[in-house]
């Protein structure tokens, strides 16, 4: 039955490779910009139609949103009728995209190392809730110190959830998206025990409110803000740490031993394995460190803007599941995520808040978020579907490994 | 198989595998002794027994059955623990735990798990991977008690909850069949896909309140009155149609899959797709009522969920319960009995999670977590022993 025994055939030349890497890179080949472009497209013509069909009009219904996200100040900077509500608009998109970068960051790190992480959720939430530990605990600390160690702290615990996955993969091959899906529900019932009546994490003075609401954090904790009021969801330095993270993740990648061998375990375990590299370790340190990409996200939240929570936010939380379609759609490279990440916190704010209810109610498009999320993963799933329209046009810079490479005459 | 045959001798009794499962049984019955209707209350003989199970590990280790014998050793301290831990506490709140209805509460929770994991064992024995079956289950929920507000029956609501299921199935299928996609890509796509749709037709259609009360639901089979409070009676007596009708599906899918022609061709295709198309076999058009099969069966249990179990819908009902399924689906080794034992398993996680806030009030929602961390452990503990069909998450290339 085993396959090597079968007399060795050549590739079939549209067979895709079989590691997710493997195809994120033909498509990266295939046609570079333009395939992200085209498949963010598509979903969202779809995602119009769902619009069309519930009787709104999809036009009017996706300016608004994007109006509502602040970016038509981008366009018209000195519009006076926009003055005052598009620049905050703005920092709150800029707030999601802070988060949607690291999330996005998390399962795109690795994915490059072969790795299917949906688990940015409980990471983010294990990120939170330590980051909410660490804020409110610790009140005498000095400002610098206790937001260090809190964002660390936070990055820490991701890091240590997704780890988890990450050994369970290595030690006896269980599948990353089963165990992840399972810290994921873990972490969010620990999050309704922590903050719930009577929970250990709940705020001394909503104890007797019986508000399932954590406490808010020492003022030492809390980011700086550089744009906005700095009491009332103000842009914080977390973005630049999210740029910043972006580099990073770039750097560790192309630029370090260990994002070489991430990267060979990704393109090929077997082969990696064959040139002496530790794929186990691989798979532990790249589960580790997109777990610490989705940990911090959760911490700036939490020492940035959001101050406290509750059982009803764990509830509701779903950014770290938005993290696997930025990854997909920016291809899993720093600068695609990057835009990426910018485009869905658009989507997400201008959804949740921008939108004018006799357009569109604002919670059924909310929803429809989700919907352009799977369509997106959707689309980028079927890769093979957009390489063969390209092919179709010639435009494939291939590489084709199957050829034997010239040997120079002896 | 038939060369173990001659092997009837007294050395395979004492073989290391052997000795782990007694060890593991050893370590169930530590825990057993210390329940209702037993109910032990010295903690003696559950330390003694589990003990004793973890000491069949240990030799297990040592004689070279590393895996079976460090499980032996796992459940013989957690049986120490748990037994011992209920020796401790009251006979009351024991007696309120440990009834005969936990098994009937047990088997409402593994009919949604049953239901989906043979769904997915008839995609993945065909050779796709369908991570989607959240996502299929989810659409049975909505779209079934949608079915059953506007049509005023539970048959209209299971009927078009099985429809919803097995459009989305038709979706991952061409994207996992014809295109050739990532299947577990594609299938996380088709979780939020039903996640998205769901949820938007929840606020469209019931402004994302709940939907009104008192539909048409499942009703229950009588098999005693309800005056009758035996143990038959508590356990059985009362059970939902969906539960009878799950039963039956694992004994007639378990026919289908190994006893007839069809289910021959579905594993064949699974196994060796080239094979199978070389003699004939229409893989592509097997795989295809395969997997729309799953999506099918998905939404039943989605449907059962709220048509049938909870008579209303809240957002992501199903909650993960699409990804135990697949677990229990690998637990039990791709097979409709092992499948419907392991769905047991985590049912029963499930039903004494509900079970413990008697205990602890604040502590009752950390044990919430007690299905997806019994999922966890299974899974991690059993992956390796079990073979998946050789050919599965390939897609297949005619030629």
């Amino acid at each position: 039955m085993s396959e090597s025994l079968a007399p060795t055939t050549p590739p079939e030349p549209d067979t895709p490779p079989t590691t997710v890497a493997g195809r994120l890179d033909l498509l990266h080949r295939a046609g570079g910009i333009a395939v992200p472009v085209s498949t963010g497209v598509f979903a969202f013509a779809i995602g119009g139609l769902v619009v069309l069909g519930s009787g709104h009009n999809p036009f009017i219904a996706y300016r608004d949103i994007l109006n509502g996200a602040g970016l038509n100040w981008l366009a018209h900077p000195w519009d006076v009728n926009t003055a005052h509500t598009a620049p905050y608009n703005l920092t709150q998109t800029l707030l999601q995209t802070t988060t949607l970068i690291l999330t996005g960051l998390a399962v795109a790190f690795a994915f490059r190392c072969g790795l299917f992480n949906i688990g940015g959720q409980g990471q983010y939430f294990m990120g939170l809730f330590v980051a909410s530990w660490v804020g409110t605990s610790f009140v005498n600390m000095t400002r610098p110190v206790h937001i260090l160690l809190g964002i660390g702290a936070a990055a820490l615990a991701g890091a240590a959830w997704a780890a988890i996955a990450g050994f369970l993969k290595a030690a006896v091959g269980a599948h990353e998206v089963i165990t992840t899906i399972m810290l994921n529900w873990i972490a969010y019932w620990i999050g309704n025990y922590l903050f719930q009546q009577g929970g250990p994490l709940q705020g001394a003075a909503n104890k007797p409110l019986d508000i399932p609401i954590s406490g808010d954090i020492a003022g030492s904790a809390k980011l700086p803000v550089f744009w906005g009021d700095k009491d009332l969801q103000g842009l914080h330095i977390g973005f630049f740490l999210a740029i910043a993270a972006l580099i990073v993740f770039w750097a560790i990648l192309n630029r370090t031993t260990l994002g070489y061998e991430v990267r060979a375990v990704g393109y090929n375990p077997d082969a990696a394995a064959y040139g002496g590299i530790k794929v186990r370790t691989n798979y532990v340190r790249a589960m580790a460190i997109s777990g610490a990409f989705a940990g911090l996200a959760g911490g700036l939240d939490m020492l940035g803007y959001l101050f406290h929570v509750g059982t009803s936010d764990v509830q509701a939380s779903s950014i770290g599941f938005l993290g696997i379609a930025v990854a997909l759609l920016g291809r899993s490279t720093a600068v695609g995520v990057g835009l990426a990440a910018l485009l869905f916190g658009a989507l997400l704010f201008g959804t949740t808040h921008g939108l004018q209810s006799n357009v569109i109610d604002p919670s059924l498009a909310g929803h429809l978020t989700e919907l352009i999320q799977g369509l997106v993963v959707l689309f980028v799933g079927a890769d093979l579907l957009i390489i063969a329209v390209w092919r179709a046009g010639g435009r494939l810079r291939r590489r084709p490994p199957d050829e034997p490479v010239a040997e120079p005459a002896s | 198989m038939s060369t173990y045959v001659g092997q009837l001798d007294a050395a395979r009794f004492v073989r290391p595998k052997a000795v782990a499962s007694y060890g593991f049984a050893l370590g169930v019955l530590a825990f057993l002794l210390a329940i209702p209707p037993i109910t032990e209350r010295s903690p003696v003989w559950p330390a003694f027994l589990g003990i004793l199970a973890a000491f069949a590990g240990v030799f297990a280790v040592s004689r070279g059955a590393r895996r079976a014998g460090s499980g032996a050793i796992v459940v013989g301290v957690l049986g120490v623990a748990l037994g011992v831990l209920a020796t401790r506490s009251s006979t009351g709140n024991l007696d309120q735990v440990f009834t005969a209805s936990l098994i009937a509460s047990m088997l409402v929770f593994a009919t949604p798990l049953t239901f989906a994991a043979i769904g997915g064992m008839f995609s993945e024995r065909s050779g796709v991977v369908n991570i989607g079956l959240e996502g299929m289950m989810l659409m049975g929920a909505f779209w079934g008690i949608w079915g059953a507000d506007k049509t005023g029956s539970w048959v209209g609501g299971l009927v078009i909850g099985i429809i919803a299921g097995g459009l989305l199935a038709v979706v991952h299928a061409v994207f996992a069949i014809h295109l050739r996609a990532d299947q577990i890509v594609g299938g996380v796509a088709v979780n939020f896909l039903a996640l998205g749709i769901t949820g938007y037709f929840f606020v469209q259609l019931y402004h994302g309140n709940n939907v009104p009360t008192g539909i048409s639901q499942i009703p229950d089979v009588n098999l005693t009155s309800n005056s009758n409070h035996g143990f038959f009676s508590e356990a059985f007596g009362h059970l939902n149609l969906m539960i009878w009708a799950v039963m039956a599906l694992v004994v007639v899918s378990y026919f289908v899959m190994f006893r007839t022609p069809l289910g021959l061709r579905i594993r064949a295709c699974g196994e060796h797709p080239r094979a199978a198309d070389t003699v004939g076999i229409n893989v592509y058009g097997l795989r295809y009522f395969s997997v729309i099969l799953s999506g099918m069966l998905a939404a039943a249990g989605g449907a059962y969920l709220t048509v049938g179990f909870l008579g209303t819908y809240n957002e992501n009902v199903t909650a993960g319960r699409g990804f135990i399924a697949l677990a229990a689906l690998i637990f039990g080794n791709w097979r409709p009995f092992g499948a419907f034992g392991a769905a047991l398993l985590f049912g029963l996680s499930t039903a004494i999670a509900f079970r413990l806030p008697v205990y602890s009030g604040t502590a009752a929602t950390l044990f919430q977590a007690l299905p997806y961390v019994i999922t966890l452990i299974a899974v991690a503990g059993v992956i390796g022993r079990s073979t998946p069909p050789a050919a599965v998450g390939r897609p297949y290339v005619k030629q």
